[in-house]
């Protein structure tokens, strides 16, 4: 209990200890002005953590509005990359000649850089939700494929040799031994996607929307509201924090053997 | 009330509330491999095996390492189809035919880590479409009689490798299959748990006798489990020797281990490995 204990405390009071006196040591630096003079800026750009925990709070409501819309889209495109990149890499195991065939096509998009069909999907699609919701799923699909095939390749041959002597069926092959073997992978490869979604989800905002938080940074720029851009930020950012938590508590609850 | 749970369960059927137990074991089968030879590619691995076992006896299997043993094994377990030659187990001589009548027991445990030790054991009966429940209850009895009682939750992780290797064992040996097929079931254990384990199996053989097929690179260990022991050459494997063990599966291994009557046939069988080694 101790030392696991002990342990704890580290991984949480090290890192929080760090933080909250980096921010201690910006809040000086930037009531005393040596950023803003350093970079040669007025100071009205240059913010204090302090000022922006007010925009944080003043602009809670719109914050709230849209991160509710930025999370739609990631959590849709995220949902739509996993039952794509599950189903195909359950296919392509299944079927050794779609795999031979598709899975170097497969790595070969990834060489295409997605963000450049942001536009294109937006000529498609329009301002609305669905051309975020596809490139964030474009973004997420690939690292979800390669993981669970690889999970479902990693099972021991002779695991496979003993359940076809205890009469298997493929069926039960699969479920019994398959799918639990490649759920390490799935997981890994859903943790890659939920650290890249909310790139994507900001990139497509940014070509073209209405709403969400990387429209709100992209439009604020133009009124110089640094302080809620960096606030818009700190919200963009513990989404993700949130989401990657989440995942990692639903690995421990689901993959209990590791 | 009573009458009514009865009745329904005869009505049911007795194979739903009577799981197919190991007590009841299933008809006995032998052995019989006539000029069985396999090549994996250009690189020949069995030459001409003629082996028997007769229902209900033990086969061991010895050989240097790499020699094929586990291919013929497999062959036999119908994992496999034999490249020429023929294998019959029991009235089964197809592949299909002899799978259905081999349970195989593969070198390393291979407990699933998803499922606990007594869904692990009783993986064959869920496979053949019995509910978890009662699959779990089939091998509870089993279980206790084995020595593994308290530990039916447990994690394959958390038993010692002996358990381990005992939960494998009794996986395949709860497939209610005549033959049973082990690949080196104890190479991974140290000297003092493999000697307890080959006096367990032993035990277990003496109370559910099965016609085994047991691959082994330890002289000893198959002398001790198999009524007759083939001792196999280097790849390409050919039979070289056969010996009859003295006392098979005798209640006090140390003793029978080294009765003279033993140590003569371990050097014998000793000198013909080294023998095949030494002719290629």
């Amino acid at each position: 209990m101790s030392p696991k204990g002990t342990t704890r405390w580290r991984r949480v009071l090290l890192p929080g200890l760090l933080l909250a006196s980096l921010i201690g040591l910006w809040q000086i630096a930037c009531s005393t002005g040596v950023i803003a003079d350093a970079l040669d800026l007025e100071s009205f750009l240059v913010p204090s953590p302090a000022e922006i925990a007010q925009s944080l709070w003043e602009n809670r409501g719109l914050l709230a509005e849209n991160a509710w819309v930025t999370l739609q889209e990631i959590l849709l495109g995220i949902l739509a990359a996993l039952v794509v990149g599950v189903g195909f890499a359950v296919l392509m195991h299944r079927w050794q000649l779609l795999k031979d065939a598709a899975y170097p096509l497969v790595v070969a998009s990834q060489t295409i850089p997605i963000v450049v069909i942001a536009p294109i999907l937006l000529v498609w699609f329009g301002y609305g939700m669905t051309p975020k919701v596809l490139l964030i799923a474009l973004f997420c699909f690939f690292p979800i494929t390669v993981n669970t095939l690889d999970g479902l390749r990693s099972v021991d041959p002779e695991a496979v040799k003993m359940m076809r002597s205890l009469n298997a069926s493929r069926r039960q092959r699969f479920w019994r031994v398959e799918a639990p073997a490649a759920l390490p992978n799935l997981f890994t490869g859903v943790k890659i996607a939920v650290v890249f979604a909310p790139i994507a989800a900001v990139f497509a905002e940014w070509v073209g929307s209405s709403s969400g938080l990387g429209h709100l940074i992209q439009s604020d720029t133009a009124y110089f509201q640094v302080a809620r851009q960096f606030a818009t930020v700190t919200v963009l950012s513990a989404m993700a924090l949130a989401l990657i938590g989440l995942v990692t508590v639903a690995e421990r609850r689901v993959v209990t053997w590791r | 009330m009573r009458q009514d749970i009865r009745m329904k369960a005869e009505s049911s059927g007795s194979q739903t509330m009577e799981p197919p137990s190991p007590a009841q074991p299933p008809r006995a089968e032998s052995i019989r491999l006539r000029g069985v030879s396999h090549a994996y590619g250009e690189l020949q691995t069995l030459d001409e095996i003629d082996l028997e076992a007769p229902a209900d006896g033990v086969l061991g299997l010895v050989g240097p390492s790499g020699c094929g043993k586990s291919t013929l094994l497999e062959l036999i377990c119908g994992l496999r189809e034999a490249g020429a030659g023929t294998i019959g187990v029991g009235g089964g001589a197809t592949a299909a035919e002899r799978l259905d009548r081999c349970a195989f027991m593969p070198q390393r445990d291979l407990l699933l880590p998803w499922y606990s030790a007594i869904d692990n054991a009783a993986l064959a009966l869920r496979n053949q479409g019995m509910g978890r429940r009662q699959a779990r209850a089939a091998a509870a009895g089993l279980f206790e009689r084995f020595g593994l009682s308290g530990f039916e939750a447990s994690s394959p992780a958390e038993l010692s490798g002996g358990m381990r290797q005992r939960v494998a064992f009794l996986r395949t040996l709860i497939a209610g299959k005549p033959v049973l097929a082990l690949d080196e079931p104890f190479a991974s254990l140290d000297a003092i748990t493999r000697a307890e384990m080959q006096e367990w199996l032993a035990a277990a053989l003496r109370t559910d006798p099965r016609t085994v097929v047991l691959v082994t690179h330890d002289v000893e260990e198959a002398l001790y489990l198999s009524d007759r022991v083939a001792v196999l050459s280097a790849r390409p494997a050919r039979v070289v020797a056969e010996l009859a063990a003295p006392v098979p599966r005798a209640a006090d291994r140390d003793a029978s281990v080294t009765d003279p009557a033993f140590v003569a046939v371990r050097e014998e069988a000793m000198h013909a490995l080294r023998g095949s080694l030494r002719s290629p």
